[in-house]
């Protein structure tokens, strides 16, 4: 399979000594789900936001479907962007809008400035939204305003918004963290499935570490800004756990089984 | 250990007190302001008031006048609230950290802001005056400058504040910077950007009345007039009107903004 995502030596300076991250290597193939986990701070966050230049990294090489994101002009970036869904902690919808109307943003960066500004959407467009809202069981909240709905159903509007980008990779930031295990359950599934059955490569940020290995096909342990674990979720220990949350064993919440398998 | 930390609490808090209460004293005695008298001559104020102050049959007569000089000063100020809120908007967009397109752009918007919002509209009356003399529009154009400054900044905060995260959704999905603004900004503080203007409509319904009697137009120019050829009936009549204005319009903008928020 080819690789949709390189990172090479990547690093990322804030003013002149905090170290966000610091050469960051690792490669995701196409259709691969990822989990990204690490203690609060180890620059996570950061590491997904350098991908699609929310945040520019101060050095390294990030490509992307075989270009260099760190290169790209701005009408470039666009282009790049709309390939690159985000899923966020937060939701990060406009709250007194619709649902359909937050979904359809993420239309927008494929418009003209006037299109886009004047918000004309196509017909296929408005069809595909209803399409995604029944997908995700939302078909009930159409034209509710979006600060009414519960935070699992925000939730699933913004991956709606994300999947009618039409993206080729999902990255999800925190996306349970704000969620109840019912409703995480329930977003985790339908991110699992998606990924299935549309081929989407997914990069998600977590902090539970049962759930990233029950979900993943690979575990990307960050601790302190560079990659102390790459590698399958069946064969990680305790130890390495331990290793990236820089942790004494018993120290941690989580249920590991007996040794070192999890067979999710 | 404990007990140290609250007793130094409590310290810092008799030290403060002692300090304005130094600084009133000193303030007394430097403008040799007698306390005494000062509270004596309450009483004696509200006597002339109440015998004085009052709007009467023939004052009256006076009431369709008065009318006239009230609603142009209430078009004034909201004519001036409204066109400076189109203007604050826009400086708000480039200088809001959200939404500034550069650092230089938005430093230039909130100096402007700040200037205009830090020279008080007295102040603004005053030098307009020369330019324009006694004429509506100086009293428009300073209430103007004025409520530019002021709803700039707040403005700025309210797009802070509120359109933060979902700015940041659609900038990740790659839409121009036009869009972000027209379907992430707006539509997320518009009711509260809305609600700033009812409260600067208000502010400068009260302020045009001091505008008024600098500039000499409108309902404080009325108030002026007759409180000096000491007709202080009618000018009691003014005080009424205003009064019964701002509480309709206060009441309104209520309404409006439990409404739309």
């Amino acid at each position: 399979m080819t690789m949709l995502l390189e990172l090479h030596d990547v690093s990322k300076q804030y003013g002149n000594n905090t170290i966000a991250l610091s050469d960051v290597n690792f490669s995701v193939r196409e259709g691969e789900f990822v989990s990204v986990i690490g203690p609060s701070g180890a620059g996570k966050s950061t590491l997904l936001r350098c991908i699609n230049r929310m945040i520019d990294a101060s050095n390294g090489e990030i490509v992307f479907d075989g270009v260099n994101a760190l290169g790209l002009k701005r009408k470039e970036l666009r282009n790049l962007r709309t390939k690159i869904g985000i899923i966020f902690q937060h939701y990060n919808l406009v709250d007194r809008l619709s649902v359909i109307e937050n979904i359809l943003h993420g239309r927008l960066g494929y418009k003209s400035a006037i299109t886009g500004a004047l918000g004309i959407y196509s017909r296929e467009e408005k069809e595909q939204a209803l399409k995604l809202l029944n997908i995700l069981g939302l078909e009930d909240q159409v034209y509710k305003r979006s600060d009414q709905l519960s935070g699992g159903q925000k939730q699933r509007v913004g991956i709606a918004r994300a999947l009618i980008q039409n993206p080729k990779m999902l990255l999800c930031d925190e996306p349970i963290a704000s969620l109840d295990p019912n409703a995480s359950k329930v977003i985790m599934d339908y991110l699992k499935d998606i990924s299935k059955s549309m081929g989407i490569t997914v990069l998600i940020n977590l902090h539970q570490v049962d759930v990233a290995l029950k979900y993943s096909d690979r575990i990307i342990g960050v601790s302190k800004g560079s990659v102390v674990y790459d590698g399958s979720p069946r064969h990680i220990t305790k130890e390495e756990i331990h290793h990236i949350y820089g942790s004494e064993a018993g120290d941690l919440i989580m249920d590991l089984g007996e040794d070192t398998d999890y067979a999710g | 250990m404990q007990d140290k930390f609250f007793l130094k609490k409590r310290l810092n808090s008799i030290l403060l007190f002692c300090f304005f209460l130094a600084i009133t004293y000193g303030a007394i005695i430097i403008t040799e302001y007698n306390v005494m008298d000062g509270f004596t001559s309450v009483p004696e104020a509200f006597r002339w008031g109440i015998s004085n102050f009052y709007p009467t049959q023939s004052s009256l007569e006076k009431l369709p006048n008065i009318m006239e000089k009230l609603i142009e000063t209430l078009l004034i100020s909201i004519a001036s609230a409204t066109i400076a809120g189109i203007f604050a908007l826009i400086f708000a967009i480039f200088g809001s950290n959200t939404t500034k397109i550069n650092t230089f752009f938005a430093t230039i918007s909130r100096f402007i802001a700040t200037l205009f919002r830090n020279i008080d509209v007295a102040v603004w009356s005053m030098i307009l005056l020369f330019s324009f003399g006694q004429s509506a529009l100086t009293g428009y154009f300073a209430l103007f400058f004025v409520s530019f400054g002021f709803l700039t900044r707040a403005f700025i905060e309210t797009i802070d504040e509120v359109s933060n995260n979902s700015v940041e959704a659609l900038r990740a999905t790659g839409a121009s910077y036009s869009s972000i603004v027209i379907h992430s900004v707006i539509p997320s503080s518009a009711p509260q950007m809305l609600s700033w203007l009812l409260f600067m409509i208000e502010t400068n319904i009260r302020s045009a009345t001091l505008v008024g009697i600098l500039t000499g137009t409108g309902i404080g120019f009325s108030f002026d007039l007759y409180y000096k050829s000491l007709d202080y009936n009618s000018a009691s009549l003014v005080v009424v009107t205003i009064v019964i204005a701002i509480l309709l319009l206060e009441s309104l903008s209520n309404y409006i903004r439990r409404v739309i928020l």
